[in-house]
């Protein structure tokens, strides 16, 4: 399934993750923008530098009908906040894994095992359909 | 966002023709209905730049007939029943004895004693009882029929709606005046066939046995494809009725909030004769009606929703009834309740959005209207 891109890692709240140069770009799957519908909505992201723990939110996504918590899948620090968001919140829809990603955090920890590969994502959408 | 449990829900006649064009269901008021098809912008934009089709066969019927219906409805309901005139239909509210609305209705005069009533879905067994526990067919001198799940209903809306539905008739649809309908034959079937609406664009709805349905929506979307005819949800129904300020029973108008707290004072005729719940008005307009429904813009990022906190000058004095993104206006919009002397347009407050306070600013209302 093309939806989901095989070099990702991903969590059971439908984010993924890109971890490159000890940074973790975030940003929620195809399938969690599609059960979102048309996004309107993007914000409320901590600041620049901020620490962040795992669980923590990190940004809100509003669609026309419902909200949706986007949590950090890591600890570290807030490295950058997509800003064309605040102008384009539907890029999170057109493109969820490359200008719409949400949030980058600087890691203070490079263990991402408890993260899923889009091999297990898959199942757990499976299994949620 | 687990799929309901489709079993336990009613559904339209027109359900599987929602599954086939590709809907996501959900659970409303215990109904299965389509909350998007394409997507709810596409939706709404579709509906008020051409046309489109929602299922409304969920919403309710009665039906009441004989010499005494008219007096029968003027006591149970806040406006003039009096005033129509046949083929015209009626904005309304029932109310409790306490001044809280029981719904708000639709009123249809289809000649002298009778009349249809049209009710919320969520709302049809409630309504039921409290307007057969208020009747006495000997003493009142009418019927009262529930006739809810034989009939179906269709809107279509926008500004195509009437040439394509005339493809389809022919009665002289450009005859039938906003707020009053006609009775005719539309693609082989007896209808009656009212210019009325919840999106605020011109259009028509139309009531039919429910046993026509199949037929009716093919029919309909035949004639519709050149006017690129699609179904839509229940999500562009919601933002489209909000930029038009019509109000949604069990959010903006409940049976805690009166119709002049409502600001549907237009639709209460205290002058005319004796209505359930008119002392109560009375005593409310004597004392000073205490807060008013009034729409709002917000004025810094996000979306006000349903249910978040409304503060004037740091103290929270209610919540948000209706708030949306506005596909239109690309504004987040909404409704809430402000005490009195603080409802004038400009009136500066604030929404509790999650951690933020979101200053927002009472706007004039609708806040679309249409152009044409």
């Amino acid at each position: 399934m093309s939806q989901i891109p095989a070099d990702l890692l991903y969590t059971s709240d439908h984010e993924w993750v890109r971890v490159a140069d000890g940074v973790a770009t975030v940003g929620i799957t195809h399938h969690a923008q599609d059960q979102l519908g048309d996004i309107v909505f993007c914000g409320d992201a901590p600041d620049e530098g901020d620490k962040v723990e795992k669980g923590d939110v990190v940004a809100v996504v509003e669609s026309v009908k419902a909200n949706s918590d986007i949590y950090s899948p890591v600890d570290g620090k807030i490295a950058a906040v997509n800003e064309a968001l605040e102008e384009e919140p539907e890029l999170v829809n057109s493109s969820p894994y490359e200008n719409g990603w949400i949030v980058k955090v600087k890691l203070s920890d490079d263990d991402t095992s408890d993260l899923l590969n889009a091999e297990q994502y898959e199942a757990l959408v499976e299994n949620e359909s | 966002m687990a799929a309901p449990d489709l079993d336990s829900l009613s559904k339209t006649p027109f359900f599987d023709r929602h599954v086939e064009a590709g809907a996501r269901i959900v659970d409303f008021g215990g109904w299965a209905m389509p909350v998007q098809y394409e997507g709810i912008l596409a939706e709404h934009h579709r509906v008020r730049t051409g046309v489109g089709l929602f299922d409304v066969s969920h919403m309710g019927e009665f039906f009441v007939e004989g010499a005494g219906a008219e007096a029968f409805l003027q006591r149970m309901t806040t406006n003039d029943v009096t005033a129509l005139a046949d083929g015209q239909a009626q904005y309304t509210v029932a109310l409790y004895e306490h001044g809280g609305i029981v719904d708000d209705l639709l009123i249809y005069r289809r000649g002298e004693g009778r009349y249809l009533v049209c009710v919320n879905a969520a709302c049809i067994d409630k309504d039921w009882d409290w307007f057969s526990s208020h009747h006495d067919e000997a003493a009142d001198g009418c019927t009262l029929e529930n006739a809810s799940t034989s009939w179906a209903q269709l809107a279509i809306q926008g500004r195509h709606a009437e040439a394509l539905l005339q493809k389809l008739t022919d009665a002289d649809l450009s005859a039938v005046a906003y707020y009053r309908f006609t009775e005719d034959v539309l693609a082989g079937v007896d209808c009656i066939i009212a210019r009325t609406g919840y999106t605020g664009e011109d259009g028509f709805e139309l009531f039919f046995d429910a046993s026509h349905a199949d037929a009716m929506w093919a029919a309909v979307f035949g004639a519709g494809e050149e006017f690129d005819l699609q179904p839509i949800g229940l999500g562009a129904r919601d933002t489209l009725r909000l930029e038009s300020k019509y109000c949604l029973y069990g959010n903006d108008i409940t049976d805690e909030t009166t119709p002049l707290e409502g600001r549907l004072t237009w639709i209460v005729k205290l002058d005319a004769s004796d209505f359930i719940g008119k002392e109560a008005l009375l005593t409310q307009k004597e004392q000073g009606v205490p807060r008013r429904l009034v729409g709002f813009e917000l004025q810094g990022r996000g979306i006000a929703r349903h249910g978040y906190p409304v503060l004037l000058d740091g103290e929270v004095v209610g919540e948000v009834t209706s708030g949306a993104h506005s596909p239109s206006l690309s504004k987040a919009i909404g409704l809430c309740y402000l005490p009195k002397g603080s409802t004038k347009v400009g009136t500066e407050f604030a929404i509790q959005i999650r951690k933020k306070t979101v200053p927002a600013v009472v706007v004039k209302t609708p806040f679309y209207k249409r152009d044409y």
